[in-house]
């Protein structure tokens, strides 16, 4: 391979919606059919330091995005990504809108910074997919000290950050508002 | 730590997220400005998907959901390879396929539309490049199908392709269309596209020369993921 100087002189090839069907290739067993061998589900880790998370896609009618596919990507409980990254996917449920997967909470990544999982939604009406972080309410104090998060309102922050759930089998609510006046932060990552 | 920073992702090489004249984006697009954070190493690094994976029919969509026959419709093989932005082989990228069948339906209970289904496709497949970029699936070119947005609007043969490189910021989904289809320019959704140009880049062009003589004919299409803007080399960390 040669080690010529690096221009960028290809372009990206262009997003395009996944559209309401997106089940059938990354997630059958959504609609019935059988996952495929190795195929990353809902539950990317089981074990001590596992958690459930929960919540809803609302579009800007406030109304639950029932078609979304959410990849979440992380690290383990002891901070290590890339081989030890923790990576699954999980869709919206058809009737309730609920989404639901289980994961390690992170260890701390980089110092001065605040652990959090990385998010991405994918769904009919999005045409390139939406990049937002699920930070953890215990790291308050890191989540307001962190660099990445500087130039993010109080109420942006507050859109990052999981709730602790009080009832049902989660540990923590996220939901995300794509629109509107309770809009998630989305990232340029 | 040793960084490996990508390119930024030139947003205008993509489509807008509100784009009106496809009436789902209008509720679904975000209103205010993204917030650009540093590339962090979840970005630079990701899953990692091995051929071991894959089930031995995986990227033959003709046979993969066969219940005795295999999927009507125009048999066709898809290859090309998947680069970076430096024109670099990007290996072991796990593609996810997803389609309609030969009359335009899909294997999926919110599809309602009036075409059959084939017993013996469910429209869902994979493959993962090999060392120099490259990959193949095999299926059946799936027909264009109406749908409901301005009145009845047509889709064009498309094919939904799902692809992670080696690094989270390369994560991509798109979809890929067919030489010659008059319905390309038409459709609401590839028009989300503002460029003409770009789309072309969404074009899968007959491979007439890669044809299986009497049995699939052969459509090119090659990938573009976000690039690194140092070399592996000077930045590699041990080990990674």
């Amino acid at each position: 391979m040669s080690d010529g100087p690096f221009d960028g002189r290809l372009k990206e090839t262009p997003s395009q919606t996944a559209g309401p069907y997106v089940h059938i290739g990354t997630a059958p067993q959504s609609i019935g059919r059988p996952a495929l061998p190795n195929q990353p589900g809902p539950v990317a880790f089981e074990g001590t330091g596992a958690v459930t998370v929960e919540g809803i896609v609302y579009d800007g009618a406030g109304e639950p995005v029932r078609d979304a596919m959410i990849e979440f990507w992380g690290a383990d409980p002891d901070g290590r990504v890339g081989r030890n990254g923790l990576f699954g996917r999980t869709t919206s449920d058809f009737r309730t809108g609920v989404y639901r997967f289980r994961t390690a909470r992170p260890g701390p990544l980089k110092a001065g910074t605040a652990p959090y999982i990385a998010i991405l939604i994918f769904a009919r009406g999005i045409n390139l997919h939406l990049a937002t972080r699920l930070y953890f309410p215990e790291n308050r104090a890191q989540i307001d000290a962190d660099p990445d998060l500087r130039r993010v309102s109080p109420s942006g922050r507050a859109s990052l950050t999981a709730v602790k759930a009080s009832d049902g089998e989660a540990d923590y609510r996220f939901d995300i508002h794509l629109q509107g006046e309770n809009e998630t932060v989305f990232f340029d990552v | 730590m040793t960084v490996h920073p990508f390119y930024r992702r030139e947003r205008n090489q993509h489509p807008p997220a509100l784009t009106p004249n496809y009436k789902s984006s209008v509720l679904r697009a975000p209103f205010r400005p993204l917030v650009s954070p540093e590339q962090a190493e979840l970005d630079w690094t990701g899953p990692a998907f091995g051929h071991d994976m894959l089930g031995p029919l995986d990227n033959d969509l003709i046979r993969n959901a066969s219940a005795g026959g295999e999927a009507l419709g125009e048999r066709i093989i898809v290859h090309g390879r998947v680069l970076d932005e430096n024109a670099r082989p990007v290996p072991n990228a796990l593609i996810e396929v997803w389609q309609a069948n030969a009359g335009g339906r899909y294997a999926h209970s919110n599809d309602t539309y009036l075409a059959p289904l084939d017993p013996n496709f469910s429209g869902c497949g994979r493959t993962i490049s090999g060392a120099d970029g490259t990959y193949v699936f095999r299926t059946i070119k799936p027909g264009p199908y109406p749908w409901p947005n301005n009145g009845s609007d047509w889709r064009p043969a498309h094919i939904h392709l799902s692809i992670f490189g080696e690094a989270f910021a390369q994560r991509l989904i798109t979809q890929l269309y067919f030489e010659g289809d008059p319905l390309i320019p038409l459709c609401p959704i590839v028009n989300t596209i503002p460029d003409p140009a770009i789309v072309e880049r969404l074009v899968a062009r007959l491979d007439f020369k890669n044809q299986m003589p009497f049995d699939c004919l052969a459509y090119r299409f090659d990938i573009v993921l976000r690039g690194r803007r140092q070399t592996y080399f000077e930045n590699r960390e041990e080990g990674a």
